[in-house]
């Protein structure tokens, strides 16, 4: 019984996400239309396409955005791995120790 | 841990420096092509790491011990907050891009965009085989 509600589920759930990418997914290489200001016709990846190449000089979007526009975040990821190696060094060091 | 057959050993000793060369490209055009610092560490850490699954981990820290990975990720990390605090210093923002820009498409361009894939692709690829040492260490292996 348990079996066939849980089948049953993963139908459901299947089908939910289907429909959802194929109803409501933007279609290749379109961007979200949102009103910035004034602006009716921009959106924040148009305006970070525009003027990516010209305002940080890296050809690659990707890296511009990743370490320019969103510098703060990008050093934080890194503060969270060097904490998640600490974390890991110091436990398996201690359990060593231990045993 | 003793290593794998003669047929593994041989063939990632062939195929190390190769692997380590491609992340080295991924990092360095990082800001031209698809990649980046973490996507290049991570290739550097796997090819030190598809050493040590076929040498053990003797073979793997004749090429990388302990000290030196802990010494790049510290190093990597440095460079990174040295150059966000380049900016403060400069009397602009943390992090600025504050390097010249250089010409569009070119390897040395960007400002701090290389530079800082470089520090970041030090601090993944040691931070990962540290993560690895550590672990085989509880295993029994020597450090």
């Amino acid at each position: 019984m348990s079996r066939i509600i849980a089948l049953s589920m993963v139908l459901v759930i299947g089908a939910l996400l289907v429909f959802t990418v194929n109803e409501y997914l933007l279609p290749f290489g379109a961007f979200p239309e949102r009103r910035i200001g004034s602006f009716e016709n921009e959106s924040i990846g148009q305006r970070i396409l525009r003027d990516a190449p010209r305002t940080t000089g890296s050809a690659n979007i990707v890296t511009s955005v990743v370490w320019d526009y969103r510098g703060y975040d990008t050093l934080g990821e890194a503060t969270v791995l060097f904490t998640a190696v600490c974390g890991v060094a110091m436990l398996f060091r201690a359990a060593r120790r231990r045993g | 841990m003793a290593g794998m057959t003669v047929i593994v050993r041989t063939i990632s000793r062939l195929l190390f420096p190769f692997m380590f060369l491609f992340g080295i490209y991924i990092i360095v055009h990082g800001h031209l092509t698809p990649g980046g610092g973490f996507q290049g560490g991570v290739i550097l850490a796997a090819s030190v790491i598809m050493l040590l699954l076929a040498y053990g981990i003797e073979g793997a820290q004749a090429k990388v011990n302990v000290l030196q990975a802990e010494l790049a990720e510290s190093l990597g990390g440095l460079i990174l907050v040295g150059l966000g605090l380049l900016g403060v210093v400069l009397g602009i923002t943390f992090l600025k891009n504050v390097l010249p820009l250089g010409e569009l498409g070119h390897i040395f361009s960007a400002g701090n965009l290389p530079v800082l894939n470089l520090g970041v692709s030090m601090k993944v690829a040691a931070g990962l085989l540290m993560i690895f040492y550590a672990m085989l260490r509880l295993q029994g292996g020597k450090e």
